[in-house]
């Protein structure tokens, strides 16, 4: 993380503030999106927007940068009023945003995407240059990762010098060396008096790179504040409003009490094998093994491209193993489809929830797709017993059923929690979760955490990665750390923080992280 | 939140995707093959006919001329992200209405009338394709609607078969340049190429209309006009269906309202064989031109095989499947 910021008192000035949005507000139909909304950006700041999911942070960025127009309040930019009618129209007024999706066209090269927006190639290449990365533009942008597409999005946002870069949760896909640089980017914003608007669920990197924070709830502002002076528990009792945080705090308290996270070593000797890959290669993987046990969640951390993705894949069906082997519940296998690893039991929560669901079926329907699995269940499904079952997996992780018609109207977090359904109404004794918090916000965070944990403590196996670090303590009994393709440490979770994960996962030693 | 200062701040990262020759071959390659099957069908129909080789290129080269153009007004529009079914009846409204106005025409007048119906027909395909983006309704519903609409133009225009078009129009069509036995048919083929597409696709129009194809969010957000784009797309199938149109009239010398019913489907083979994915954003316009040759040919082939022609259409579509197939296969054989 870059140093805390400074002249974060440059915002007292008299002059109009850089960006100034009145009242905004935008339903869809019957649904409101976003009620009333104020933000004002100073020049020269860091400005974080905050929200739980549904909040209404995407719906006002789309209003700032033109994307949907609003149907009440006004925006206005130095002081004069312009509502940008178009992304295009919002550039040339001075904001630049970089969007949740990447605004780069999949079958087309960099180069041809820069010519269509009329970008010029060797500013874009002079900012990639900036942020040390490499990327040759002759590459057709649906050959890349997307990780450096967020970075390309960001370099030719950056090209235009704007105003305001508006940033829509751009670290959620990045790993943490490249949202160091992300942060670095902020912090030369603000040295040249520029401003940037930072969404992100993340806490810890508005502590540290944002000089404000507008907070919003149910669509309207619920107030702005000084990060670094409130600290996470303010931010999140104000995003989550007075009553919730305090059955959220009662909750933890309870868990707490209820479920010691680490697992003491003497158990994890008796606790019997799960699942063991011994020497697995396949694609940068290069020979990874490990046991995981029963009623143990093992996190997996790794920077992008660490060879966690093939890992994950190989396990649950989707790529051939090369070499090495596999072992559930004793016997040896290697899994040729997804549907050979469901049958032992192994699921995966995928990072890209909407690669697992059925976005057009409803909630019903999606949890209760692996339970016509079974071959030998020809005939009529019995709805009764369906219904049972995904009601029971629904209410275990509180998912909010008022758009249950279509998956794909719910939420970040309530479609993340359908996919964590699904298995629950199935049944299983191996769960891969593959970044299974990306993008969602910290209320329900807390919930998947605190269900992973139930989870473990009812006897199942669950092997965890996520890009945000600060996690892995909070839910894994043990970490192993990989780099290029091996396993670098195992660290105890208790043991696993920032600093020393950050060093093991770029393939330092040990000892040098200790120091 | 403390953490260890990173260890790789400074460190670059580099992106390496596919080697270059992979990468030229995914986007070239099925051109290339396109134009390779063309080649190797050659000796074979060589061997079967028994006319002068001049003779018979510039037959292929007439007989395949409208579905050239056909097969390039579709092959713009499926780029774009759309398809359009209308095509084959618009391209019989044009065929009728010059063969019913240019049968006392001079030549000029003609040529200048080919002008004047080109610009309607872009016309009226672009208002086929603002109907598409103004009501949001899907592509294959609207072109189907106007398949029928121009079908009842056609027959309102010209009941039965009649009319006809000045010898030197005609001409255009079925002579050759100057006396080098190049067909006027393929140069006809291959100015429009170059003169209308070549420019476009190197200019932001062009990419645009890849763009809107291959994902349409991502190009709102790049600050492409979608909808200006798509519109723009119909308008540009419908210069090449004018062309189509008026390729029928010069070739056949004749107008039948039924004449471009079997363009059509015979537009989305050519398209789908020239390696143009219907999904949009992938392909070109070269691939399709061969890919209109070879459907041609095979068909020529066939007769000259004596194959009944009642199933050479079964030969034809096996063929489709089979070339689709395999390099559907290849296709996959390099990405990985």
């Amino acid at each position: 993380m870059p140093p805390p910021p400074s002249g974060s008192d440059a915002m007292n000035d008299e002059a109009p503030p850089l960006l100034e949005a009145r009242g905004v507000a935008k339903h869809y139909g019957p649904v409101v999106a976003l009620r009333s909304a104020d933000l004002s950006v100073a020049a020269g700041e860091v400005h974080a927007l905050l929200g739980a999911n549904g909040a209404g942070k995407s719906t006002l960025v789309k209003c700032l940068t033109g994307v949907i127009r609003q149907d009440a309040g006004t925006v206005s930019v130095s002081g004069r009023a312009s509502r940008p009618r178009s992304p295009m129209h919002a550039a040339r007024i001075g904001l630049a945003p970089v969007f949740q999706d990447p605004a780069l066209v999949p079958d087309l090269s960099v180069a041809q995407n820069l010519r269509l927006t009329g970008s010029s190639v060797d500013a874009v290449a002079s900012q990639l240059d900036a942020m040390s990365l490499k990327v040759s533009f002759r590459e057709l942008v649906g050959d890349l990762p997307l990780p450096i597409l967020r970075m390309l999005d960001l370099a030719r946002a950056l090209t235009h010098d704007p105003q305001l870069l508006i940033l829509d949760e751009i670290t959620a896909a990045l790993p943490s060396d490249l949202a160091e640089r992300v942060f670095d980017v902020m912090n030369e914003r603000r040295e040249r008096g520029r401003s940037v608007l930072f969404i992100t669920h993340r806490l810890a990197e508005v502590i540290a790179t944002c000089d404000r924070a507008t907070i919003l709830r149910d669509g309207q502002d619920v107030g702005t504040m000084v990060p670094r002076e409130g600290g996470e528990a303010r931010i999140v009792e104000i995003m989550l409003g007075p009553e919730a945080a305090r059955a959220e705090a009662e909750a933890a308290g309870r868990k707490e009490a209820e479920v010691p996270a680490p697992v003491a070593g003497a158990e994890e000797e008796e606790a019997a094998a799960v699942l063991e890959v011994d020497d697995l290669r396949v694609g940068v993987v290069q020979g990874i093994s490990f046991t995981l046990r029963r009623g143990e969640i093992l996190g997996l951390a790794a920077l992008e491209g660490q060879g966690q993705d093939e890992l994950f894949e190989a396990l649950a069906g989707q790529r051939r193993v090369e070499g090495g082997e596999l072992r559930m519940e004793g016997k040896g296998f290697r899994p040729r489809h997804p549907y050979d690893a469901i049958r032992r039991r192994i699921v995966l929560v995928p990072p890209d929830r909407l690669l697992a669901l059925l976005p057009q079926r409803s909630v019903r329907e999606n949890v209760s797709a692996p339970l016509y699995n079974t071959p030998l269940r020809w005939g009529p499904i019995n709805m009764r017993a369906e219904g049972r079952r995904v009601r029971r997996a629904v209410d275990a992780l509180q998912i909010d059923m008022r758009a249950a018609r279509q998956v794909r109207r719910l939420s970040g977090g309530n479609q993340q929690k359908v996919t964590i359904a699904r298995w629950l109404a199935s049944g299983f004794a191996a769960l891969l979760c593959n970044d299974p918090t990306r993008g969602i916000d910290v209320g329900t965070k807390r919930q998947v955490y605190a269900l992973l944990r139930e989870l473990a403590a009812d006897g199942a196996a669950i092997l965890f990665f996520s890009s945000e670090l600060a996690e892995f303590p909070l839910v894994c009994d043990r970490v192993l750390t990989i780099y290029g393709g091996r396993v670098t440490a195992e660290l105890p979770g208790a043991a696993a923080d920032e600093a020393t994960l950050l060093h093991a996962m770029h393939g330092l030693e040990a000892d040098e992280a200790a120091a | 939140m403390t953490t260890a200062p990173a260890p790789t701040a400074a460190a670059a990262v580099e992106f390496r995707g596919a080697e270059p020759w992979r990468r030229a071959l995914r986007l070239h390659g099925w051109t290339i093959a396109v134009w390779l099957v063309l080649l190797a069908m050659v000796p074979y129909w060589r061997s079967l006919s028994q006319q002068d080789f001049k003779f018979d290129v510039q037959a292929l080269a007439i007989d395949a001329l409208p579905l050239c153009f056909a097969a390039m007004a579709q092959a713009v529009v499926v780029i774009s992200g759309g398809i359009d079914l209308s095509i084959g009846s618009l391209m019989g409204v044009v065929n009728v209405l010059s063969a019913r106005e240019m049968v006392d025409m001079s030549f000029r007048q003609a040529l200048a009338f080919s002008l004047l119906l080109i610009v309607l027909t872009a016309l009226a395909s672009g208002f086929t394709g603002a109907i598409i983006t103004l009501t949001r309704i899907p592509d294959i519903v609207v072109t189907l609607g106007m398949l029928f609409v121009w079908q009842g133009v056609a027959l309102w225009i010209m009941e039965i078969p009649g009319g006809g078009v000045p010898i030197d129009y005609s001409d255009l069509a079925v002579g050759d340049l100057g006396s080098t036995g190049i067909p006027n048919a393929a140069v006809a083929v291959f100015a429009a190429f170059l003169i209308i597409w070549v420019p476009l696709r190197w200019l932001r129009p062009g990419l645009a209309i890849y763009a809107v194809g291959s994902n349409r969010n991502s190009a709102y957000l790049s600050g492409i006009g979608v909808a200006r784009t798509r519109v723009g797309a119909y308008l540009l199938a419908g210069v090449f269906t004018g062309l189509a149109g008026l390729a029928l009239s010069a070739s056949s010398g004749i107008g039948d309202p039924n004449s471009g019913a079997t363009y059509t489907l015979n537009s989305v083979a050519a398209v789908v064989l020239g390696g143009v994915s219907l999904l949009g954003g992938v392909g070109g316009l070269i691939g399709v031109i061969a890919a209109a040759y070879v459907l041609t040919l095979s068909k020529i082939i066939l007769l000259l095989r004596g194959t009944d022609p009642n199933y050479a259409n079964v030969y034809q579509g096996a063929l489709i499947i089979l070339v689709v197939v395999i390099g559907g296969l290849l296709t996959r054989k390099t990405r990985s």
